[in-house]
């Protein structure tokens, strides 16, 4: 019972409101190109379906993408500043500065440096630059979060530096690892739209375009049915990430 | 020098030049048991990593004649490895001193059957409940045959029915091979059961305030707890804290 009301909840309160929504705008007669009412953003979703899934796959593509080489470069480099406190020194203040750094602000030169033809090469660097340091740092405190009696005993029984890893530093940063992929799969998404929005060019036909050349035009419903798209992919991939890390964690843990 | 299995020679121990422990002078003959009861921070763990040999002091001296891997560590905590299973947990100081796998299982296996364990070696310890868990814990440290056992407030977590369950089974398994034991403990009553000799600290920098031999048979046989022996060494050592905290006689 409390189950299906935690499931229905959520439904009836978005019901709610998308009623509200369309009741207000039906009966104040609002301006379409100012708010368009909810059945149609529905219109214009079902006759853009098939622009918008292209859009989405599109935009999906890229920030997987951006995930990968974002991981490929952040997981190697967390170990080796986990090995060595000088590479760690020296690492962490630049890893710190790209953190804190808006990618808008990098977007134009990587759109440059990518090349003016190539502009998903540009959107996914800068998605990978967004993606890079939660996977970072979340391996990063993963590697030295091994309980320090845990650590005590290894000492104790002579582990070598490679016992030590495999056995323990590694295992122990599994879950923060988990949680960095997961904090960098909403921002590689964010990342992605952020930066087609800096290029500013149609070449990607990612979602970020859609809403651009739907408002360039007024086609405000248009630009919701790729907005509540963009939604659903970012809460699509969290969910995806979501069940991977009950899997994983089920896994590391033991099931029960 | 005596065969002790391990000393402290007037230990001192500073942390961020403050005083934390000593000077402390502390003998664990061969096959005995003793107990070091204190406050909070009277740096009882601290001389339990000292005889570990998992730091150093600031000064005095530190004799082990327990090397590396006779040497066993039982924690408040568990401390088991989440990822691993039971079996590999017990197994782990064994595989890391490179005793080759299968062997060290089988070590392990029957180190887990005689803490009660039998058939738990593919749990998890999220599946183990908390008294199963520490006696993997007494496996672990039991697996390598050490000859030098420290104990730091194993039981702490335990309610007292395990707790008093625990300390049988940690006695009867001395019993077998005689390790020298230091059992650190805030609890008089489980100082005093557990130890033939036990050693009050006072409040940190921790100091010997008093020293006791207790009388009586072990393991303990039952009935123990209810005998004038045991009252009478509770109450002295009950005495002998609350003086050494508070400077007056109870």
């Amino acid at each position: 019972m409390s189950r299906l009301l935690a499931v229905l909840a959520p439904v009836a309160l978005v019901g709610l409101l998308l009623s509200a929504w369309e009741i207000a705008c039906r009966s104040l007669s609002v301006p379409a190109y100012l708010l368009p009412a909810p059945s149609a953003i529905g219109a214009a979703f079902a006759e853009h379906w098939r622009a918008l899934s292209i859009s989405a796959w599109n935009t999906l593509t890229m920030a997987l993408w951006a995930l990968l080489l974002a991981a490929v470069i952040a997981l190697p480099l967390a170990l080796a500043t986990a090995l060595s406190q000088i590479l760690e020194r020296a690492v962490s203040p630049i890893a710190v500065t790209l953190q804190v750094t808006p990618v808008v602000a990098i977007a134009p030169l990587v759109v440059i440096w990518a090349g003016l033809d190539h502009p998903e090469r540009a959107i996914t660097a800068l998605a990978a630059i967004v993606a890079f340091f939660p996977i970072f740092s979340g391996a990063s405190a993963g590697l030295k979060s091994a309980d320090a009696d845990l650590q005590r005993l290894f000492d104790l029984y002579g582990a070598t530096r490679m016992q030590r890893l495999w056995r323990l530093r590694l295992p122990a940063a599994v879950p923060f690892v988990i949680e960095g992929f997961k904090v960098a799969a909403g921002l590689s998404i964010i990342g992605a739209v952020v930066a087609e929005f800096v290029a500013g060019s149609g070449g990607t036909q990612g979602l970020a375009w859609r809403i651009l050349e739907a408002g360039n035009r007024l086609r405000t419903a248009e630009m919701f049915a790729a907005l509540f798209t963009l939604a659903g992919l970012g809460a699509a991939l969290y969910g995806l990430l979501q069940v991977v890390e009950r899997r994983v964690l089920t896994l590391w843990r033991g099931g029960g | 020098m005596t065969a002790a299995s391990a000393r402290l020679d007037a230990v001192e121990v500073d942390y961020r030049g403050r005083r934390a422990l000593g000077p402390l002078d502390l003998e664990l003959a061969p096959g005995s048991l003793t107990a070091l009861v204190g406050p909070s921070g009277s740096g009882k763990s601290t001389a339990l990593r000292l005889l570990a040999g998992l730091e150093a002091p600031s000064r005095g001296r530190v004799a082990r004649a327990a090397g590396r891997g006779e040497t066993a560590l039982v924690f408040q905590a568990p401390t088991l490895a989440p990822w691993s299973s039971t079996l590999g947990n017990v197994a782990l100081p064994l595989e890391l001193a490179g005793t080759p796998r299968h062997q060290a299982r089988a070590r392990a296996a029957a180190a887990l059957a005689r803490v009660g364990l039998a058939g738990s070696e593919d749990l998890r310890p999220a599946q183990l409940s908390g008294g199963m868990a520490m006696r993997a814990s007494l496996a672990r440290a039991l697996v390598t045959r050490p000859r030098l056992l420290l104990l730091d407030e194993p039981f702490a977590a335990l309610d007292e029915i395990t707790r008093r369950a625990l300390a049988d089974d940690v006695l009867a398994l001395w019993a077998e091979t005689r390790p020298a034991v230091l059992f650190v403990t805030h609890n008089v009553e489980e100082a005093v059961y557990m130890a033939e000799r036990v050693v009050v600290l006072t409040p940190g920098p921790g100091r010997i305030a008093a020293a006791f031999d207790i009388a009586g048979p072990l393991p303990r046989p039952a009935g123990y707890r209810v005998t004038a022996t045991f009252r009478q060494a509770a109450e002295q050592v009950s005495a002998a804290l609350e003086v050494a905290m508070h400077g007056v006689a109870a």
